[in-house]
């Protein structure tokens, strides 16, 4: 369980994080979801105590994370892929961070086995290629056994098989009762392994929603209908939920309706139809439309243009 | 890591513990072990510490008949013994930097100070780990550069003096003590600075820098301050003459002590506060 309340970060005159407030419950896989640059990493390293907030507050499994006596069985965590001195063995590495919580050796092999790293453990992990990094940043989450997992970006550099086994891992955690939180800022790979969303943009917290209502939301019904009478057509469907937008090559785009529903209206009104396709908006196109306002790149574009 | 295996199982762990400082001692002294940065650099300060005493002491029974009578009184047994001390010095100061300078160049630190959100007791360990290392060092080193330098220069009779005379064996174990207060000053300032590069610059003007500066003083001024720098003060741990302008060794020993604890409160003041 993590519960942000208000929390709000500066640096300098730069706002991270702002005002967020926020739940992740156990049993679920969150995924934190916002464009680069929108407080992810930040809003987790306020939550790892490692940064101090400007404003309010934020608690793990019921407790500031400084105050827990055993934090790695509270909380595992991975952070941005530079957390690990290069001239040190994934090995030793571990074995020096379990040693703060009395953890036993044969743990750390136990999981450099779970992460496949087993051939190059005792190599300095400097030399390891991003995927390797990941891996190794997963071992060091999952060392305490831990109450709360929290990833972020997990997937980054990970292979398709990675990728499947990382999905696989984070739902079986989350089914053993653990409150798993992921970050990404791909909507694609979160509709597959979370549960629940919420997304942030410069900062500010934009939705904290279910993937399923997510879903529902972005895949709004879309109709794309050609006709030689459109005047007519448009009168026929007109009603307080449907709107319509130009399609390219004088098509038009019907927003709030099934292709079912226009089909029958257009039989009813004796209108000849060219085309009627039904159109689904992306998840990712939904997040985008989501964020666009919030995406700082842009914000900052504006300000060249003008 | 398998596609084959339909779910992936976190193996449980049966035994939970807490953090405790012994267990942090133990953690640090992991990765105070398992870096080259380590083997080299205790490596280089043994070998300086004991190659300088040993290549003068040949140098000066070589040249002993040649010298004159005044160069002969200006050579002490115990300057040749411990000259590698000033040399060593560097090597020790360099890894102590690096001891915590290198976890944030690599960000290590975030993984450090996850495990052990009570950031203090990563600075104690650190602080008690590398004393003891350095310490458990350079007592062997001043001990073989002592002995080694006077049977060198015994074979020509010359420069003899006994490890029991009064204030040789403390100004052979002062060289030892002194290095390892090096070390600690060092990884105070390291803490503070945070960087590589910044915290050797800093050792290295406070150490090597300042003292020569003073001389743009006027002599009373000098010699009022300079015996009260970290660098002057500590040396009269391993100065068996007390020169005039200089404090004596046990007071020189602890205004350096003194340098060292002031370090560290700002070190630790810092680290409590201070986003990583």
């Amino acid at each position: 369980m993590i519960e942000a309340r208000d929390l709000t970060k500066d640096y300098g005159s730069k706002r991270a994080v702002d005002g967020l407030s926020f739940t992740v419950r156990p049993g679920l896989v969150t995924g934190f979801l916002g464009p680069n640059g929108s407080g992810k990493s930040t809003t987790m390293r306020l939550i790892l105590g490692l940064d101090a907030p400007t404003r309010g507050d934020v608690t793990v499994n019921g407790s500031h994370y400084r105050e827990h006596t055993a934090p790695l069985h509270e909380v595992g965590a991975l952070l941005e892929a530079r957390s690990v001195h290069t001239g040190r063995s994934a090995h030793n590495h571990l074995l020096a961070l379990a040693q703060t919580h009395g953890i036993p050796k044969r743990r750390v092999s136990e999981l450099i086995d779970l992460v496949g790293l087993h051939e190059v453990a005792r190599k300095r992990s400097g030399k390891f290629s991003l995927g390797m990094g990941q891996r190794l940043g997963i071992a060091q989450a999952l060392l305490g056994d831990p109450k709360t997992v929290m990833l972020d970006e997990p997937v980054n550099g990970l292979d398709p098989e990675g990728i499947h086994w990382m999905r696989n891992l984070l739902k079986g955690l989350a089914a053993e009762g653990r409150t798993v939180f992921v970050s990404s800022h791909l909507m694609s790979e979160m509709a597959l392994t979370a549960d629940h969303l919420i997304v942030i943009g410069r900062g500010k917290l934009i939705a904290d929603t279910s993937v399923d209502d997510f879903v529902s939301r972005a895949s709004q019904k879309v109709v794309v209908v050609r006709s030689p009478e459109l005047e007519s057509l448009r009168a026929a469907l007109a009603g307080p939920d449907v709107s319509f937008e130009p399609a390219e090559r004088g098509a038009l785009e019907v927003h709030g309706l099934t292709a079912e529903q226009v089909g029958d209206a257009a039989a009813a009104a004796g209108i000849v139809l060219h085309e009627l396709t039904p159109r689904q908006a992306s998840l990712e196109e939904a997040f985008m439309n989501l964020t666009r306002d919030e995406v700082e790149f842009a914000a900052e574009l504006q300000e060249v243009v003008a | 890591m398998s596609a084959a295996t339909p779910s992936v199982r976190l193996p449980r762990l049966d035994r939970t513990g807490s953090v405790a400082f012994h267990r942090v001692l133990l953690s640090e002294w992991t990765k105070l072990r398992s870096v080259r940065s380590t083997k080299w650099s205790l490596g280089v300060g043994f070998l300086l510490t004991v190659a300088f005493p040993i290549a003068f002491s040949f140098a000066t029974s070589s040249h002993w008949g040649s010298m004159s009578p005044q160069d002969r009184a200006d050579r002490h047994p115990l300057d040749i013994a411990l000259v590698g001390v000033n040399v060593a010095q560097l090597a020790i100061a360099v890894l102590g930097v690096l001891l915590i300078s290198a976890e944030y160049s690599t960000g290590s630190i975030r993984s450090t100070f996850t495990a052990v959100p009570k950031r203090l007791l990563v600075l104690w360990a650190k602080l008690i780990d590398y004393s003891v290392v350095s310490l458990a060092l350079m007592v062997p080193a001043v001990l073989v550069s002592f002995f080694s330098s006077q049977a060198i220069l015994g074979r020509h009779d010359i420069l003899q003096i006994s490890f029991t005379q009064h204030g040789v064996a403390r100004s052979v174990l002062g060289g030892a003590l002194y290095v390892m207060l090096v070390g600690i000053f060092a990884l105070a300032i390291g803490a503070i600075v945070r960087n590589t590069a910044g915290g050797i610059a800093a050792f290295a003007g406070i150490f090597f820098v300042l003292p020569p500066l003073m001389f743009v003083l006027p002599t009373s001024w000098n010699n009022a301050i300079s015996q009260y720098l970290p660098s002057d003060a500590g040396r009269q741990l391993f100065s068996l003459h007390h020169a005039s302008h200089s404090l004596r060794p046990l007071t020189g020993g602890l205004v350096f002590a003194a340098y060292c604890a002031a370090a560290i409160v700002i070190a630790a003041a810092l680290l409590v506060r201070r986003d990583v």
